[in-house]
This record gives C-alpha cells, sequence and structure tokens, in this order.
C-alpha cells in the first residue's frame, strides 16, 4: 500500500468576525497535494476574507492556518504559494515582459521560462506591449502567467475566471489540472462551475 | 533566487515606472524652483535679508517638496496590487521596502541636489556655503524619504490620508531641517560646520537601518 500523502495546508478552528457580523467560525480543512479547495457561497459570505486569512494578509479571529505543520508566519510557506487576486498586481505602464521579469525576480524560478509561460497562457506575440493596451481578460492571464512562471505548490486564486471567455476559462481549467497533476494544490472561489477531470475537489460551502 | 537580485529588480522597475510617468518627477521638482523663485518676488530689493534667509528658504521649499513626492511612493502600487506581490515575496519585505525608498529618492530627491546649487545663486548665497548645502541635501533628502516612507504606509490604505501624513511626518523632518539649514548657515559666515554634518549623518544611518522595518509592518497592516 502507497504511504498515506501528508497534509500540507491545514487550517484549524478558523473564524472571520467583520463589523460584529460573524463570517464563519470554527472552520477547518485539511488539504493534500493534487488536491482543490472550492469555496462557494453568496456574495459578503467570507470567501475572499478566507483567501486572504490563507495569503496571511489578515490575521483570523481565531484558529491558525499551518504549512508543512508549521505556522504559516514562521515557516517557508511564502516560498510555496503564489497568489492571484481580484487585482490583477501588474503595472499597466510596463510591458507584459517586464511584469513579468519583476515577478520572476521576486520569487525562484518555475517550471516555465517566461516566452514558454506566455505561449501556454496565449499571449506568446504580446511582449513587447504595454499593459495597459491589452483587454481585461488578456491581463487576467497574464497575471495567471504568474503562476507559471515562479516555483509554487499552492495556488490562491481569487475569482480566477472573471472577465475570461470560454476559451481561457477552458485555458485555466486545464492549467489548473495540470497543477494539481503535478502534485500542487489550489485553493480558489469561482461563481462558474468548475470542470476538472480526474481531480479531487473538496468543496466548502461559507453561506 | 537572490536578494540581491529581487534589490534592483524592485529599484529598475520603479526607474522605469517614473521614466514612463514623467510628471512624478517634474512636479516636486517644478514645485521646488517655484518657491524659491517666488521669495525674491515677494521679498523685494533686499539682498542683505535674502541672502541671510537663503539656507532656510532652500531647506523649507525641499521639505515641502519631499512632502509633496511622498504619496507616489506606494500609492499606484496599493492600487493596483502589486504591493500585495511585493509583500508576499519570499524575500524579507523590509529589504524589498528599503529599495523603493531609493528608487524614489533617486527620482524625486536627486533632482533638487542637482538643481540646487543654481537656486543658491540665484538667491545670492555665498560661494563658500555652495558646497555644504549640496552635502545637507545629499545627506538630508533620503533622510526625508526614509521617515516618510513610515508615513505614507500607515497612510495609504486611508482615502484621504494627506493631512495626516502632513502631522505624522512634519514633526520627524524638523530636526533634519534644523541642523541642515544651521550647518549652511555657519558655512556662509566662514565657521565650521563638522558637527551639524556629522549629526545628520548619524540620522542618515539610524534612517537607513531603522526606518525599513516599521514600514514593511505598517504596509502588510494597511493592505487587510
Amino acid at each position: 500500500m502507497a504511504a498515506k500523502p501528508t497534509c500540507l495546508l491545514q487550517g484549524a478552528g478558523l473564524s472571520c468576525i467583520r463589523d460584529d457580523r460573524v463570517l464563519f467560525e470554527g472552520l477547518a480543512f485539511e488539504l493534500f497535494p493534487g488536491q482543490v479547495l472550492l469555496l462557494e457561497g453568496k456574495n459578503g459570505s467570507g470567501k475572499t476574507s478566507l483567501l486572504r486569512i490563507l495569503c496571511g494578509f489578515r490575521e483570523p479571529d481565531a484558529g491558525q492556518v499551518f504549512w508543512r505543520g508549521e505556522a504559516i508566519n514562521d515557516g517557508q510557506y511564502y516560498a510555496d504559494m503564489a497568489y492571484v487576486g481580484h487585482l490583477d498586481g501588474v503595472k499597466k505602464e510596463l510591458t507584459v515582459l517586464e511584469n513579468l521579469k519583476v515577478s520572476l525576480a521576486l520569487g525562484r524560478s518555475g517550471q516555465y521560462s517566461i516566452q514558454q509561460a506566455l505561449t501556454k497562457v496565449h499571449l506568446a506575440d504580446y511582449d513587447d506591449v504595454l499593459v495597459q493596451a491589452l483587454s481585461a481578460g488578456q491581463k487576467r492571464r497574464l497575471s495567471l502567467a504568474r503562476l507559471l512562471i515562479t516555483q509554487n505548490i499552492v495556488w490562491i486564486l481569487d475569482e480566477p475566471f472573471t472577465s475570461l471567455d470560454k476559451q481561457g476559462i477552458a485555458l485555466i481549467e486545464s492549467l489548473m489540472s495540470e497543477h494539481c497533476a503535478n502534485g500542487g494544490m489550489i485553493v480558489l472561489t469561482s461563481h462558474h462551475d468548475i470542470e476538472l477531470h480526474g481531480v479531487d475537489v473538496q468543496r466548502i460551502n461559507l453561506s | 533566487m537572490s536578494l540581491s537580485h529581487a534589490f534592483f529588480a524592485i529599484i529598475r522597475r520603479d526607474l522605469l515606472l517614473a521614466l514612463r510617468r514623467r510628471s512624478e518627477i517634474a512636479n516636486p521638482l517644478l514645485f521646488f524652483i517655484l518657491v524659491i523663485t517666488l521669495f525674491p518676488l515677494g521679498i523685494g530689493a533686499q539682498p542683505n535679508l535674502l541672502q541671510a534667509i537663503a539656507p532656510g528658504i532652500i531647506w523649507v521649499s525641499a521639505l515641502l517638496a519631499a512632502m509633496l513626492s511622498l504619496d507616489s511612493l506606494f500609492r499606484s502600487d496599493f492600487d493596483d496590487g502589486s504591493l500585495e506581490q511585493i509583500l508576499l515575496s519570499p524575500h524579507p519585505a523590509s529589504i524589498l521596502v528599503l529599495a523603493k525608498i531609493i528608487a524614489h529618492w533617486l527620482v524625486t530627491g536627486l533632482p533638487l541636489l542637482i538643481i540646487a546649487p543654481l537656486l543658491a545663486i540665484f538667491l545670492g548665497m555665498p560661494a563658500q556655503s555652495l558646497g555644504i548645502l549640496l552635502l545637507t541635501l545629499l545627506l538630508g533628502t533620503p533622510v526625508l524619504s526614509l521617515i516618510g516612507a513610515i508615513g505614507v504606509a500607515l497612510t495609504v490604505g486611508l482615502r484621504r490620508g494627506g493631512m495626516i501624513l502632513s502631522l505624522l511626518v512634519l514633526p520627524l523632518y524638523v530636526p533634519v531641517l534644523i541642523f541642515a539649514s544651521n550647518a549652511v548657515e555657519m558655512a556662509g559666515s566662514g565657521l565650521p560646520a563638522n558637527a551639524q554634518i556629522n549629526i545628520l549623518i548619524s540620522i542618515l544611518f539610524m534612517a537607513l537601518v531603522l526606518a525599513p522595518w516599521p514600514t514593511a509592518a505598517a504596509l502588510k497592516m494597511s493592505i487587510n
């Protein structure tokens, strides 16, 4: 029998209180390599707050998040995670290539080179274009390309499918399946139904 | 992944951004020049008075120009999410923040240094104090950027943080203003200004070592 894979990302007793409203309480989950955690819930149910807690941007009001058994602020969590949020996190006055070079310098170089990543997200011919000239969907694909050029295990994605067309959604889904097949993990929120073949998807409903 | 690589990548990025948004460099510099050229017009034909207050005029204008430029330090990174990405980097945030502050000084502080001798001559400042004026600006304006960064980091999340920023930062600028303008005054009357210069050097080193940490911590609070 194969050894049981170890749980890498773990949330224990997480609570979030905003303006005296309890968004969630006593939330616990365990995420293993190759798994996807999909957060569902109404608008304002605390999906983004939970993602920001997982990023370490926000302290949970109770509970703790562990990475490889250590609290995320102590361990080497930040070398293993990548985040794409509501904001694209790219500078509109820089070109596509310049933006990715900065992201690469901030992390560790990963599986794909910048050119390969751009080809993967169908932006290969845009490397010298200023980001302000890109469409919203292209900007989104650029910020997702960041996930490919740096070495990471957990992807934390806040509504990754916003402003993407059908093809774009299928593309990101295939990248996500590939990441999970390589032992990666994904935590995401999404209004769309995601179709990931052969991937173990855990769901947490916050409403 | 090396820290120095990330450090210089941030400096390069910010200089490139400044180059593509030229008004950001031009605004504080233009303000500096305008304020200084208005003083002789306001004071009238009293060259001795003008000469006497020249160090103060130049330093107060430099200080206000630095204040004016502060908001651009983290604003655009905060608005477009780049700041989140910088803080999520496995590298120490304080070092990356220091790179941003250095780039900001190169863009907003260094131009003041270049134009200052011309404006000093315009105000009738004696030639022997020009060297000391440049030295005080070289030591003092980085301190303005470093201390200012803490204030901006605390207020960048507020929509109208400008007033609070001035209240936070101005009192901390006062020692720099006092020692710098006093040094230039001493040099103008032919006295040694070593003591003031030494104090400015020590303030600069202290700010260089101590300012990046609270700035990084305050940025983490602001993006929450």
